[in-house]
């Protein structure tokens, strides 16, 4: 593991994250890189999307949770009282497994975003959503109707109204749940795709359950078991010659 | 398998019995509202079908007379008695006529020389209170419906809810008792009313029954709202009152608009609270601050010492027919709400 400090992004030190008296992460100590995608995998229950949610405080949201170690996010750590989780969640986007548009019309989907920031410009709203759009790669297939409900969309087309919406905001981290695991092969080939443009512009952490997801979309790879950060490396060595042998067991399929 | 293994189909007495009789009680259930609905129409119907005024034998009179005295208490029963004598006495029994002109009028005068059967300072009265009582309440149990299911942490939601909803098994001579004695007081305190029981504060003590219900179903649809919808929102950077504000009350708005009407439908049925609250005096105003007489309220204080069978009880009931349409129909749309919209709201289209 190769980073200088002014690559890094996102970096935890000790990160432990308890469920009530359950331990889910158990002093996790990463660095993710700009400009790059990571992806996280490991068996059910090994804290990926636990960790993903640490990163833009989700976890937050559910009771009992309590939170020990550092987050910094271009250096500041998000879990210091005095930052704003409004602001964080405006600067890390999430993506969540099931797509979960607005019972609104695409583009008050898109909008909403930029509208809670407080743009009520029709024309600069207009531009926003056509921008968000077109990076989600799905201006053309919903040009013409823009009123229509984000509901009436196909699965596919919904996961990427959701990534438009996320990316309206201007975030610089995206965090993506498990993007494709509800999709059919081609809406998923769709999201990849989707995925690799925007790696020059966001850094993407992605979870999957997927290893071909893993190997296909990502630059590096973080093993995650019962809680633990076994190993990260670039996604090539991971997958072809990693030093540890639970994560030579995992990738190639011997559990899980 | 031997296919003849297959061919030990039984005869179960007991299921059959018990499916039957399910399926009886439900269908009993059924026509007793039914025979309810065809007995107020039907009882009503003579002010439609004739002008002249309808007969009543004296025997059905002497036996809803005596029913009075069983029944009620002694003041009640001198009442009564006071009431046979002038039957008996000088001034003879008129019965009315319940033309269409009198049925519109503005005067509630069942019992006079010349009664009058103006319904329209009842129904004002009906929807005056109404109105009072659901402008109160929706505000008031939206917010709360917000706040238990949204903002409040699970401790407080825990006592909260239940706190609310037991408000709806609260009987209604109680809080009727409450605005009479309590509130009609603070609130003529308070306002320097010129009557201490008006429309007000019969709206004021009517919202106490309506708030449970508009509560209660508005809760559900606010927990219908799929966490994931709140979850995205507030990934965006959206703030819990954002959230609130413009996924999850929008998002709920049919459920919230059936708890509206249901609520409404409360309110407009309500009989012993607006009974006892609202000074029933039948004045076609719009002033708030006066007495009112709604239309319930009418049923439930005449329909004891009307004539059985006279114009002015067939005008009861054709009061009653007309509660019953509105609440029917207040109920009939807020069923498809919640039924219809809720759920393809979230399925999409």
């Amino acid at each position: 593991m190769t980073t200088s400090m002014d690559e890094t992004r996102i970096r935890t030190e000790g990160l432990n994250l308890f469920y009530g008296p359950k331990q889910a992460l158990k002093s996790v100590s990463v660095d993710l890189k700009k400009s790059r995608v990571t992806a996280l995998i490991g068996p059910s229950g090994c804290g990926k999307s636990t960790f993903l949610r640490a990163l833009n405080r989700m976890n937050d949201l559910i009771d009992d949770v309590h939170v020990e170690g550092k987050v910094l996010i271009e250096g500041v750590d998000i879990y210091d009282p005095k930052v704003d989780v409004v602001e964080l969640r405006k600067r890390v986007g999430m993506i969540f497994q099931k797509s979960n548009p607005f019972p609104k019309s695409i583009y008050e989907n898109v909008a909403y975003g930029p509208r809670i920031n407080g743009v009520n410009d029709r024309s600069k709203l207009d531009e926003m959503v056509e921008r968000s759009l077109r990076q989600a790669a799905l201006w053309d297939e919903v040009k013409d109707d823009l009123t229509k409900s984000g509901l009436a969309l196909s699965g596919g087309q919904q996961q990427r109204l959701c990534i438009a919406r996320a990316m309206a905001v201007n975030p610089e981290i995206l965090l993506m749940d498990e993007p494709a695991s509800a999709l059919d092969p081609i809406a998923t080939a769709k999201i990849e795709e989707l995925i690799y443009q925007l790696k020059s512009t966001y850094t993407i952490v992605i979870v999957t359950h997927n290893m071909q997801q893993a190997a296909r979309v990502s630059d590096d790879t973080a093993f995650f078991y019962l809680g633990e950060l076994i190993e990260m490396d670039e996604t090539k060595k991971m997958f072809t010659a990693p030093s540890k042998k639970q994560t030579e067991d995992y990738v190639t399929g011997r559990f899980g | 398998m031997r296919s003849s293994d297959l061919y030990t189909r039984k005869f179960h007495v007991s299921e059959f019995l018990a499916e039957k009789l399910i399926a009886a009680t439900a269908f009993l259930s059924f026509a007793v509202i039914i025979l309810i609905f065809v007995f107020v129409f039907r009882e009503a119907l003579p002010i439609f079908s004739s002008s002249e005024p309808a007969t009543h034998d004296e025997a059905v009179q002497e036996e809803v007379e005596t029913y009075g005295e069983e029944a009620l208490g002694e003041a009640s029963q001198l009442r009564a008695a006071e009431e046979k004598e002038r039957r008996a006495g000088s001034i003879e029994h008129v019965e009315g006529n319940a033309s269409l002109r009198n049925l519109l009028s503005t005067d509630w005068q069942p019992v006079s020389g010349e009664p009058k059967f103006g319904l329209l300072p009842l129904i004002v009265g009906s929807l005056k209170v109404s109105l009072i009582a659901i402008l109160l309440a929706a505000p008031l149990a939206i917010l709360a419906a917000l706040y238990t299911s949204t903002f409040a942490p699970k401790r407080v939601k825990e006592i909260l809810k239940p706190a609310i909803e037991i408000l709806a098994g609260f009987p209604s001579v109680v809080i009727g008792f409450f605005a009479l004695i309590v509130l009609a007081t603070f609130v003529q305190d308070l306002f320097g009313t010129m009557y201490r029981l008006n429309a007000f504060v019969g709206g004021v003590a009517l919202s106490l029954a309506v708030i449970p219900i508009v509560y209660t179903i508005a809760e559900d649809a606010i927990a219908a709202v799929p966490k994931s919808m709140t979850e995205a929102s507030l990934a965006l950077g959206a703030t819990s009152w954002q959230t609130a504000l413009f996924v999850t009350l929008p998002a709920a708005t049919p459920g919230i608009f059936a708890a509206v009407l249901l609520g409404v439908g409360r309110a407009f049925g309500e009989t012993m609270i607006v009974l006892m609250a609202t000074g029933n005096a039948a004045l076609m105003t719009f002033n708030v601050t006066d007495p009112v007489r709604t239309m319930s309220a009418t049923i439930g204080a005449e329909m004891a010492e009307v004539v059985f069978g006279d114009t002015h009880y067939n005008v009861l009931f054709l009061i009653g027919s007309i509660l019953f349409i509105f609440t029917f129909t207040l109920n009939a749309v807020a069923e498809f709400y919640i039924r219809r919209r809720l759920l393809r709201k979230f399925r999409g289209g």
